[in-house]
């Protein structure tokens, strides 16, 4: 009897590993090169879908006319954090292109880009940029101008929680900067703001794209702290029902991008990877970031957009908080400023 | 039939209308909202969506889980509903506990564990990598999640049936001099065939479904790792309302027919039955 | 082992062999990482992850909202379950057919439906805003995508066991004088209450654990309508890999025991049940 469960058991994990490999070495190989052509996998954040959508378009055109080589982009999008860990944990991406630098960073700390790719691409590796606005309901009912009107009684804030949206952190962020200037450093009374900021916040959606749902669909709130690039989406969905309102003072929100050392290493594709990213600073690819929402880096085509983006705000940037590394563990860490903020406000 | 007097007539009227309500309330309205929601910038809009080379791919990919799950999960069913009804054995209590541990494991703990069972930080990654072997953020991945959210759903079915039909018949046949699998089909199976088919379905239902677990696994390679509910999230994330819930409807509909085939399988199988009598 | 009369029924090792191996590789040893992971940190470390006041408050708001969603679902799922299976009445078979589809709509399409439904501009929610109840977004709301997620377990559980279930003691019940609820009680409930422990134990672990449909619905305001799995899901974010599977720990413990008692009250009664006849 004994001999009987060994055998069954022995000839059970046989055929299963044999169903996971079978299914395993076909996947791995349709990632494979076939006839010269090539295939890189890019792994972005959510809503950079329509952007990279037309850019591969281009690219593709580019570089077979440079190397006369087919090439074909396979996308992955999700919220940035969850995809910085996917890749991470394996996911064979040749390039990540995500929300934030520190998303980038983990990926580096899996040992899996080297150091310095902040200085690898123009602009600190951001070959776009975008910045925190308000979306109001049409006619701005509360009149809200400025971060201060959204502390005031009444009104209804909503905006994702930092701790589980990248995103959602450069709303925090931008807040917090528009406070310090309005304090002149006080701390207390900086973190005061914040905690009322917070404490008029109806509902803390997990992602940007459950905020903009919540305050879109399901009629929640007065205003909604959104990236530039998504406020004008939501705007060309309902052109009647919503407008943008730039505060005085925001945040310059730098998507980066950076090649991922070990594995276009292991799967040659290095070159292909690095002009990828390159070709993102051409005039043709700034067009398309500023077709969507997103402000190109290059000065001279941002201006061509003066009458879609205000460009007279006053932006801060994440230097101006010491880096990410610092940010995160001030105020978003556990036991941060913005757990302080929810377990004083008990 | 037996007769009825006027009170279990208030009665039946009664639990009538309270399951009607609450089903109207609880499933048919999501579902309307759901379809109302698919329909609202008209039908063009809906076929471009459905007709999207991705959502056809990512329709593909959950057909494909849904069959390995409903495969593995019928074997092993079987089995265990098998050796738990029908043995006494020490330990019976904790193994029919870890049966269905995985219904109730949070869909992100499911992701998680396999990630960190075979993902890059796993002592055996390097093996699998060494031998190309894709389980995370790859089809295989999708599989092994898909399988361990509906793992106790076949079993689950049919051991109460199984217990309440006792150990006596095939005992006897057994001391008769039967076969295993001869007892199994002609005394076990005709009790639990319709629990049996009930776990099916709801198993495939379930598989189709899956989100989270799959979520965390896929890696989101679009027409490569993304099943309909993934191609769902991602549509709308990416401010894509409406084709977002157009993908939602070819789920509905899948369980639709799924359920359809149920219910025809049961109507012949009762009126046989019937016949044979 | 011990007695051969227990083992007349044929094929112990092989159900044996095949549940225990499939058992390994799709649950066991993937649940395992989840604790090696967890070893990396220190006990007090662990304590002081899973004690912060916020987690505590997660597990509170999680497993109560998850309770009484299973309540509801037992009462109504042991309702439903006797409307389609003892009475007759038009569109039963549709009603039947709704049941699993909560499993196949992906949990965030049918998070996303319920809010816009209980929301207080939704058709529900705008009802019951009339009297100043806020559904959508308060744990009202988590609990309502709670009881979506988890009707089909007690249905499905249930059912078969009913329809197994002999009118003839009923009858004999009825002609010797007994009324209803004292059948109900001393001859149905009895017999299917097995089932209903099952379903009401596999909706409760589902619920805990539930991601997908309650983070659109629940407003996630920490201490007030965060749930467990999204501070797991911020633990990772934060790439805090061990705080998440420490939190995972305490989830899946929990599910454990629910589930185990579950197993045990199954038994006992299984006992009471053989000592009546």
């Amino acid at each position: 009897m004994k001999k009987n469960i060994l055998n069954i058991s022995l000839a059970a994990a046989v055929l299963f590993t044999g169903i996971t490999s079978f299914t395993g070495c076909t996947a791995a190989s349709a990632q494979g090169k076939t006839d010269g052509s090539i295939t890189l996998t890019n792994v972005s954040y959510d809503p950079t879908r329509e952007l990279y959508e037309s850019y591969n378009k281009i690219f593709a055109e580019h570089w077979k006319e440079k190397t006369g080589q087919d090439i074909e982009i396979t996308q992955s999008h999700g919220g940035s954090g969850k995809q910085a860990l996917e890749v991470a944990n394996g996911l064979e991406a040749d390039v990540v292109t995500l929300a934030l630098e520190y998303d980038v960073n983990a990926v580096r700390d899996a040992g899996l880009i080297e150091d310095g790719w902040v200085s690898e691409f123009g602009n600190d590796s951001a070959p776009y940029t975008s910045t925190i606005v308000f979306l109001v309901r049409k006619g701005n009912p509360k009149n809200i101008q400025d971060w201060d009107d959204l502390v005031e009684d009444g009104v209804g804030v909503i905006t994702p929680n930092p701790k589980t949206s990248g995103g959602a952190r450069w709303n925090y962020l931008a807040a917090w900067a528009y406070a310090d200037k309005l304090y002149g450093g006080d701390e207390a009374q900086v973190k005061d703001f914040i905690k009322k900021l917070y404490k008029n916040v109806l509902v803390l959606d997990s992602g940007a794209r459950g905020a903009t749902t919540t305050f879109v669909e399901n009629g929640q709130g007065d205003v909604l702290l959104a990236w530039e690039n998504e406020a004008y989406l939501s705007i060309k969905d309902y052109p009647d029902d919503y407008e943008i309102i730039t505060p005085s003072v925001s945040i310059l929100a730098q998507p980066s991008v950076a090649i991922v050392d070990k594995v276009v290493d292991k799967r040659g594709t290095r070159d292909a990877a690095t002009e990828y990213l390159q070709y993102l600073y051409s005039d043709e690819a700034q067009r398309i970031a500023g077709d969507n929402y997103y402000r190109p880096s290059n000065e001279a085509i941002l201006k061509e957009y003066a009458n879609v983006f205000n460009l007279d705000i006053n932006l801060v940037t994440i230097q101006d908080f010491g880096g990410w590394e610092k940010a995160q563990t001030t105020h978003f860490a556990d036991g941060g400023v913005f757990d302080e903020i929810y377990e004083k406000s008990e | 039939m037996h007769k009825e007097s006027k009170g279990s007539k208030a009665v039946k009227v009664l639990l009538i209308g309270v399951s009607v309500l609450f089903v109207f309330l609880m499933l048919v309205l999501p579902l309307i909202t759901v379809i109302a929601e698919a329909f609202k910038q008209g039908f063009k809009v809906y076929a471009e969506a459905v007709a999207d080379k991705y959502t056809i791919k990512a329709m593909l990919l959950t057909v494909e889980a849904t069959v390995f799950a409903v495969a593995v999960n019928t074997v092993f069913g079987l089995f265990a509903a098998w050796l738990i009804t029908k043995f006494r054995f020490k330990g019976k209590k904790l193994l029919s506990t870890l049966i269905d541990l995985p219904v109730t494991v949070s869909p992100i703990i499911a992701g998680l564990i396999f990630v960190l069972t075979f993902g890059r930080q796993s002592p055996i990654y390097p093996y699998l990598e060494a031998a190309d072997i894709k389980i995370v953020f790859a089809v295989p991945g999708i599989i092994l999640a898909t399988i361990f959210v509906t793992f106790p759903f076949i079993s689950r079915e049919l051991i109460p049936v199984l217990e309440a039909q006792g150990t006596d018949e095939e005992e006897a046949a057994a001391l008769m001099g039967a076969k295993g699998f001869t007892i199994f089909t002609k005394i076990t199976f005709p009790h639990i065939k319709w629990a049996f088919l009930y776990g099916i379905v709801l198993c495939a239902a379930r598989a189709m479904g899956e989100f989270g677990a799959v979520s965390v696994l896929s890696g989101h390679l679009r027409g490569k790792t993304n099943t309909l509910p993934l191609h769902v999230e991602i549509l709308f994330n990416e401010f894509k309302y409406v084709p977002a819930f157009a993908v939602s409807s070819i789920l509905v509909m899948m369980a639709v027919i799924i359920l359809i085939a149920r219910s025809v399988v049961e109507y012949i199988g009762k009126r046989e039955s019937e016949n044979v009598r | 082992m011990k007695k051969a009369n227990k083992r007349v029924i044929p094929g112990f090792g092989l159900s044996m062999g095949v549940t225990v191996s499939v058992l390994s590789i799709v649950v066991l040893i993937p649940l395992a990482s989840l604790a090696v992971f967890t070893a990396n940190m220190s006990i007090s470390e662990i304590i002081g992850t899973i004690t912060r006041a916020r987690v505590l408050a997660s597990f509170k708001v999680s497993f109560v909202t998850a309770l009484i969603a299973s309540l509801i679902n037992a009462v109504m799922g042991v309702v439903l379950a006797w409307v389609l299976v003892r009475y007759d009445f038009p569109f039963k078979r549709l009603l039947d057919g709704m049941i699993e589809l909560p499993f196949a709509l992906p949990t965030a399409v049918a998070g996303i439906s319920l809010t816009s439904l209980t929301a207080d501009t939704g058709l529900i929610g705008g009802f019951f805003a009339r009297f100043g109840v806020k559904i959508a977004y308060t744990r009202i709301g988590i609990t309502v995508a709670m009881v979506f997620i988890g009707i089909p377990f007690v249905v499905r559980a249930v059912q078969p066991v009913l329809e197994k279930l002999d009118g003839s003691y009923e009858e004999a019940a009825v002609t010797l004088g007994a009324d209803r609820g004292r059948i109900f009680r001393e001859i149905i409930f009895p017999e299917i209450c097995p089932a209903v422990f099952t379903g009401f134990g596999l909706a409760l672990g589902r619920c805990i654990g539930e991601y997908g449909s309650v983070v659109f619905i629940a407003g996630n305001q920490p201490f007030e309508t965060e749930i467990t799995p999204l501070i797991i899901m911020s633990e990772l974010q934060e790439y805090d890999y061990a705080s998440a599977s420490a939190i995972a720990l305490v989830m899946l413990a929990a599910s454990f025991l629910i589930l185990f008692s579950v197993n045990l009250i199954q038994v006992k009664n299984a006992k009471i049940l053989k000592g009546g006849n």
